[in-house]
């Protein structure tokens, strides 16, 4: 068990697998719990972050806005699944001696290079599509991916499908096939 | 309670992700050129494992599903734009979060150009309601569903198929 804890890299599917009875457990404990089934998700909690964020700088539009309305601002299950991925991750890769401060990864630099203002650039846009587009599509690789491929959603199934085809196109585009 | 039980859960997942090497920037852009699977593996595992864990929970009346209703256009519009943040960034949003906990430092920027994403949304939803979310609503509905066949069957075929595509990986060596 010690020897698992530190070991540094996990077979993916060993690890996926404790994923899949993670997302079981989760689901019979908070039925059991909290009346309410929690399925595994992560992208509505950057709504509720901005939504609150936007509470203390301009509390009126955020308390009007509608989809803020919708998807109801507050520190809920999911905020701190995502806050807890952090904190999972950090233990994770301490134990297993694999953390690492990095600015620029590797095919990033191959193709952009090694500034980090340029990376940082690049994540931030990055980073405002692909939530915009997780929410049109209402969820992210874990709420659509994990959680309704495993109910065999078909929205699960378009929703992923779309995700994978949007990037591979871009990243052949974009890391012109890598190295 | 809720909190604390979504901590758990999520340090949980963070630490399976992280040991799976699945929230780095080069596992995720390098399954988007097709040459590593890492995170499809890692996926998919989690897949097979939980559709038959939710499913036989569901048959015994333990829990009640939470499904996602197929708007048609959202989804794909959506989906379509998510792939493409999803390759510049290299991170989706709940492998941001844990790339950051591993050190990499620029998952920082991915996070806040997320929040600025969600709070775009938030701003053009409204306008959106009436039109793109609106075209092929078709409701909460699974894959047994709309084939009208016994989802243990469904359930069997999908990870058939998911068993030969992780021997097709292992003969690639990808």
């Amino acid at each position: 068990m010690k020897n698992y804890l530190t070991k540094s890299v996990w077979s993916p599917y060993l690890a996926g697998a404790f994923v899949g009875i993670l997302a079981i457990l989760s689901v019979v404990v908070s039925t059991k719990v909290l009346s309410k089934p929690m399925y595994l998700g992560a992208s509505t909690t950057f709504v509720r972050v901005t939504g609150l964020i936007e509470q203390q700088v301009a509390k009126e539009h955020a308390d009007t806005n509608e989809y803020f309305l919708y998807e109801k601002i507050k520190v809920d299950w999911q905020m701190m699944v995502v806050l807890g991925i952090f904190i999972g991750s950090l233990l994770s890769s301490l134990l297993g001696k694999s953390y690492k401060k990095e600015f620029v990864p590797d095919i990033w630099k191959q193709r952009f290079g090694n500034s980090a203002v340029v990376r940082g650039a690049g994540a931030f846009i990055g980073g405002i599509i692909l939530l915009f587009g997780a929410r049109l599509a209402g969820g992210c690789p874990s709420g659509h991916g994990l959680s309704s491929i495993m109910q065999l959603a078909v929205s699960g199934f378009i929703a992923m499908a779309c995700f994978i085809i949007g990037g591979i196109i871009t990243a052949k585009i974009l890391y012109k096939g890598g190295k | 309670m809720g909190l604390l039980l979504g901590i758990i859960t999520g340090i949980l997942f963070g630490f399976f992700l992280q040991k799976a090497q699945a929230i780095r920037f080069e596992r995720q852009v390098g399954f988007l050129l097709l040459k590593d699977m890492t995170i499809i593996k890692f996926m998919l595992s989690a897949i097979m494992v939980g559709a038959v864990g939710i499913y036989l929970c569901k048959d015994l009346g333990i829990i009640s599903f939470s499904i996602k209703a197929t708007d048609v256009a959202a989804q794909i519009i959506g989906g379509l734009l998510f792939g493409i943040g999803w390759a510049i960034a290299g991170y989706c949003p709940g492998t941001s979060l844990g790339a950051l906990g591993e050190g990499r430092i620029h998952a920082l920027w991915a996070i806040l150009g997320m929040l600025v994403g969600a709070g775009l949304y938030a701003e053009v939803y409204p306008a959106l309601k009436s039109n793109v979310l609106a075209w092929g609503n078709l409701g909460k509905i699974t894959v047994p569903d709309i084939l009208k066949i016994n989802h243990w069957v469904i359930i069997f075929i999908f990870i058939v198929a998911i068993l030969m595509l992780f021997k097709f990986f292992q003969n690639k060596n990808i």
